[in-house]
C-alpha cells in the first residue's frame, strides 16, 4: 500500500508544501466522495467510503506537525514511544510545571488575557520545535533526536488542549 | 411498472429522465420539502400556495394523523394527542429532555428514547416525524408527477449518533430513500454559496426552533469545507417561548394549569415573542378553562431581559467552534444568518456584537435550509454534469469513544474530524483465561462517561483463553458519510477472529421497524408485497444504470472474462426485473452487487491515478 506521502505524490519530508498538498487532497475527494457515488451500487459505495477514509486520514496526519513528524519517524522505523518514554529533561519538566500552575492561576481568576498570553507563549513555543524538528529530520536525518522533539511537541499539544478547556470553564 | 431503459450505454439519462431527488427541512417548528426545477431550487408548496408544514402531529381516535396546519388550529383543544417539536424527543430518553412538566402529553418512559400515549397508541417519536415526512413525499410526488429516487433530509449539526439514527429510521417508515442525512448550516451555506458566489471563511448562525447550530465554513469555489462546528441540541426559539410563558404565570400568579391552558397559554407566548420582533409591546390576552382572564403586556425591553442568558448561551458553542477552527472573529468574511428564530432583534444585535459586522440576512432564514438540501439532493442524485457539481467535506459535531476503567472515556474520534472516517484503537484483557470483554460506546467532550451520552453497549465473546494482557483486542469506529457510527471489535493475536458490529441503539430494533412499516401498510390498506416489489425494482434499475455507466466509462480496467460475469449477472436482473417476484430481483441485485465488487474497487484505484495525473498535467502548464 503507498504511504500518505506517496497518495498525495508529495516527496516525504517534514517541511511540506501545504497548497500542494490541500490541492492533491481536494482532487483526489473530488473523485472518490460518497457524495460520487450516492446513486451507484452497494459496492461502489463501499469502495467510495474506504478511500475516503483513508484519504482524509492520510491528509489529517500530514496536516498536523505533530502527526506528521510522528508518521514520518515511523516511516524511518523509530517509534516515537509517546506513552511509554516519560524520561523528559528536567529543564523541560520545570517549565511544564510552570506552564501548568500558570494556567491553573488563569483558570481559577477566570483570567481570560492571562489565557490569552499563555496561549501566545505555547505557540510560540511550538514554532520554535517544530523548526528544530524541521533540521532534525530533513536536514540531519537524525530520527531519535527528533522523536525526543516529538515528545516535547505532543506535551504542548495537550497543554494546549487544557487551555481550550479552561476557556471554556471560563465561558459557562 | 417501471421503464425500461432504452438509452445506449454510457448515455446520461435525456432531461425528461432526471432522477426526481428533494431536500427535507424536518424541522422543529416547520418543515419544508424543495427540489431543482431547470436548475433553479424552489420550494414545494401545498395544494393552498403555502410553503411550510407545522411540524404537528394530531393522532385520531381512528389511528389516523393529521399533520400541519389543520392539526396547529387544534392544539390547544385536544393538547395530549397533538404533537408539536417532536424533534425535541427525537433519540431522547425522557431524563433528558427540559420543561417535561410544562408538555402537556402522556409520556411513557422507554429505554432509550421516549414514547407518547396518544389515543391512536403509544406513539415513538420516530413514528411522529415520519407522519411529517409521509406528507411531504406525498406533496413532492404529486408536484413533480413521479416517485422520489431519494432525499437529503437535514438535521442539526450537533445533533448526536442517537438523533440522526432517529431522523433516518423516520425517513425510512415515510418510505424515502435517504440519499443523505446533511447538516443544516451546511446545507444553509450551500445555498448562500451558490447565489452569492461566496469565496472565504463564513459562520452560519442557525437558531432553529429547538436547536441551536454555528458552523465555520470555508468556502471555495467548488469546495464547501465544515471546519469546526459546535452548538446546543436543545437551545431553540421554544426556549424564548418559554420564557414569556413562566413570565406569564408568575405575574398573573397563576394556580397550576391544565394540558389545554397550558397549550393555549404557550401559543399565546409565541404570539407575542413573533409580535415584539416587529413591536415594542405584545399582548398576552387569553380566557383559561376556569373563566379566569389573562390579560397582560410584555415590553421589548422586558422580553430581552428574561431571554438575556439564552441569548448569551448562544455565544458559547460560538466562541468554542471559533476556537477549534483555530480562528478569531477577524477571519470570518461573513456571518448566515439561519432558522427563524434569528429574527428576533436581540439575536441580531448579539451576533452583530459579537462579529463586529451585520449579520446576513438576504436569504429567507425559514427557507434556505430546505433549499441547500435540494441542491444537495440534485448532485446526490446525479443530476449535475461533472464541473458542475461541489465537493462537500463536513465534519462529526461530537467525539466518540469507549468506556475504560473507573468510568473514564478513551476518546477514539476526535470532535471536527472530517467524515467519513475511520479510527482504531487496541484493548487487552485484563484477566487470565478472559474469553469476553464488553464495551461501552459514548459521545460527548466530557471526562467522565456518565456525563456523555451513551450510544451502545456490546460484547465481544470466543476471545481464545490467554495471560491476562495477552489479547490484542482491535476496536474499530466507522463514522460514514452520513454522520453514523457502526463499531467492531476484533480479536488479532490468534488469528481467530471474533468480530460483532453494532448499530447505535435507543432502543428501536431493526424489528421495530419492520413492524411499524408493517401496521402503516395494514392501515393505509396498502399492499406490503406491492411496495417492495416497487422498492426492488427501482433498487434494480438504480444499479444496472450505475453498472452500465461504470462499464462504459471504465470497461477496460476489467478482463472479458470478467465483463462477461458482470454482464451475465446484469442479464440475469433483467430477467426477473419486470416479474412479480420481489425477491428474485433482490437476489439478482444482490448478485449483480457482487459480482463487480472488484471492477468497483479497481474504479476507485483508477480515480485515484487519474486525480494525481490531472494535477501533474496542470502543474506543467504553470
Amino acid at each position: 500500500m503507498q504511504n500518505h506521502f506517496e497518495l498525495f505524490d508529495l516527496a516525504p519530508g517534514y517541511a511540506l508544501d501545504s497548497a500542494a498538498l490541500e490541492a492533491a487532497y481536494r482532487g483526489i475527494q473530488a473523485r472518490v466522495h460518497p457524495d460520487r457515488f450516492a446513486h451507484a451500487s452497494d459496492a461502489e459505495r463501499r469502495a467510495s467510503m474506504q478511500w475516503t477514509t483513508r484519504v482524509n486520514e492520510a491528509y489529517r496526519t500530514l496536516k498536523s506537525p505533530v502527526q506528521r513528524a510522528r508518521y514520518l519517524l515511523e516511516l524511518n522505523g523509530v517509534d516515537v514511544a509517546f506513552e511509554t518514554n516519560t524520561s523528559m529533561p528536567t529543564e523541560f519538566l520545570v517549565q511544564q510545571m510552570e506552564l501548568r500552575e500558570a494556567l491553573e492561576r488563569a483558570g481559577d481568576a477566570k483570567d481570560a488575557a492571562a489565557l490569552d498570553a499563555l496561549r501566545g507563549e505555547l505557540r510560540a513555543e511550538r514554532l520554535v520545535m517544530e523548526r528544530a524538528l524541521a533540521e532534525a529530520i530533513d536536514a540531519r536525518r537524525d530520527y531519535a533526536g527528533a522523536a525526543g522533539l516529538v515528545r516535547k511537541l505532543m506535551f504542548l499539544e495537550k497543554l494546549d488542549a487544557d487551555i481550550d478547556l479552561a476557556y471554556e470553564a471560563l465561558e459557562a | 411498472m417501471a421503464l425500461l431503459q432504452i438509452s445506449e450505454p454510457g448515455m446520461s439519462p435525456a432531461p425528461h429522465q432526471r432522477r426526481l431527488a428533494v431536500g427535507i427541512d424536518l424541522g422543529t417548528t416547520n418543515s419544508l420539502v424543495a427540489t431543482v426545477r431547470n436548475g433553479v431550487a424552489s420550494v414545494l408548496p401545498d395544494q393552498q400556495g403555502r410553503p411550510l408544514l407545522p411540524s404537528i402531529v394530531r393522532y385520531l381516535p381512528d389511528g389516523h394523523a393529521e399533520v400541519g396546519y389543520a392539526s396547529q388550529a387544534r392544539q390547544s383543544d385536544d393538547p395530549r394527542n397533538t404533537i408539536v417539536s417532536v424533534k425535541r424527543y427525537m433519540g431522547r430518553g425522557l431524563r433528558d429532555v427540559a420543561h417535561v412538566e410544562t408538555a402537556p402529553y402522556d409520556f411513557v418512559d422507554a429505554p432509550g428514547m421516549l414514547q407518547l400515549r396518544t389515543c391512536a397508541g403509544v406513539k415513538s417519536p420516530v413514528e411522529v416525524s415520519a407522519e411529517i415526512l409521509k406528507v411531504l413525499r406525498t406533496r413532492a410526488e404529486l408536484s413533480l408527477g413521479g416517485d422520489l429516487v431519494g432525499a437529503v433530509i437535514t438535521v442539526p449539526a450537533y445533533f448526536d449518533d442517537a438523533q440522526r439514527q432517529a431522523t433516518k429510521d423516520a425517513a425510512r417508515l415515510a418510505g424515502l430513500n435517504v440519499l443523505r442525512l446533511l447538516n443544516e448550516p451546511t446545507a444553509a451555506a450551500i445555498a448562500y454559496g451558490l447565489e452569492n458566489a461566496a469565496e472565504g471563511t463564513y459562520a452560519v448562525y442557525d437558531l432553529g426552533g429547538g436547536t441551536f447550530d454555528i458552523s465555520i465554513l470555508k468556502l471555495s469555489k467548488g469546495v464547501f469545507e465544515v471546519v469546526a462546528t459546535a452548538g446546543d441540541a436543545a437551545l431553540g426559539g421554544d426556549d424564548f417561548d418559554q420564557r414569556v410563558f413562566c413570565w406569564v404565570v408568575e405575574e398573573a400568579k397563576l394556580a397550576p394549569l391544565g394540558a389545554r391552558d397550558m397549550r393555549k397559554l404557550l401559543v399565546k407566548s409565541r404570539e407575542a415573542k413573533e409580535y415584539l420582533t416587529y413591536h415594542g409591546e405584545a399582548p398576552v390576552s387569553t380566557r383559561l378553562s376556569s373563566g379566569e382572564w389573562v390579560d397582560l403586556s410584555i415590553t421589548t425591553e422586558k422580553f430581552c431581559e428574561i431571554t438575556q442568558n439564552l441569548v448569551q448561551k448562544t455565544l458559547g458553542p460560538t466562541r468554542k467552534a471559533l476556537r477549534d477552527a483555530g480562528l478569531t472573529v477577524d477571519d470570518i468574511k461573513g456571518v448566515v444568518m439561519v432558522g427563524g428564530a434569528t429574527r428576533m432583534p436581540q439575536i441580531q444585535r448579539a451576533v452583530g456584537e459579537f462579529f463586529r459586522r451585520d449579520p446576513l440576512n438576504n436569504l429567507d432564514p425559514d427557507k434556505v435550509v430546505a433549499l441547500g438540501a435540494a441542491m444537495q439532493a440534485d448532485v446526490l442524485a446525479g443530476n449535475k454534469p461533472a464541473g458542475e457539481d461541489w465537493l462537500l467535506l463536513d465534519v462529526i459535531p461530537l467525539s466518540l469513544g469507549i468506556e475504560t476503567m473507573g468510568g473514564l472515556v478513551e476518546r477514539i474520534v476526535p470532535r471536527n474530524s472530517t467524515i467519513p472516517v475511520a479510527r482504531a484503537q487496541e484493548f487487552t484483557t485484563f484477566k487470565d483465561g478472559q474469553s469476553a470483554m464488553s464495551f461501552h460506546v459514548v459521545q460527548g467532550e466530557r471526562e467522565l462517561v456518565s456525563d456523555c451520552r451513551s450510544l451502545a453497549k456490546f460484547e465481544l465473546r470466543g476471545i481464545p483463553p490467554m495471560a491476562a494482557g495477552a489479547a490484542r483486542i482491535r476496536v474499530t469506529f466507522q463514522v460514514d458519510a452520513d454522520g453514523l457510527l457502526s463499531v467492531s471489535a476484533q480479536e488479532k493475536t490468534t488469528g481467530a477472529e471474533a468480530s460483532v458490529t453494532v448499530k447505535p441503539s435507543y432502543g428501536l430494533e431493526d424489528a421495530d421497524i419492520e413492524r411499524m412499516l408493517r401496521d402503516s401498510y395494514e392501515h393505509a390498506r396498502d399492499d406490503m408485497h406491492a411496495r417492495a416489489l416497487a422498492e426492488n425494482r427501482v433498487d434494480g434499475e438504480r444499479l444496472l444504470d450505475a453498472t452500465r455507466t461504470a462499464l462504459a466509462a471504465d470497461g477496460e480496467l476489467i478482463s472479458p472474462h470478467e465483463r462477461g460475469e458482470i454482464e451475465r449477472a446484469m442479464a440475469a436482473l433483467r430477467a426477473v426485473i419486470g416479474g412479480a417476484d420481489h425477491r428474485a430481483i433482490k437476489h439478482a441485485s444482490d448478485a449483480l452487487n457482487r459480482a463487480t465488487e472488484e471492477f468497483a474497487a479497481r474504479r476507485m484505484d483508477a480515480n485515484v491515478r487519474r486525480a494525481l495525473a490531472g494535477r501533474n498535467i496542470a502543474n506543467l502548464n504553470v
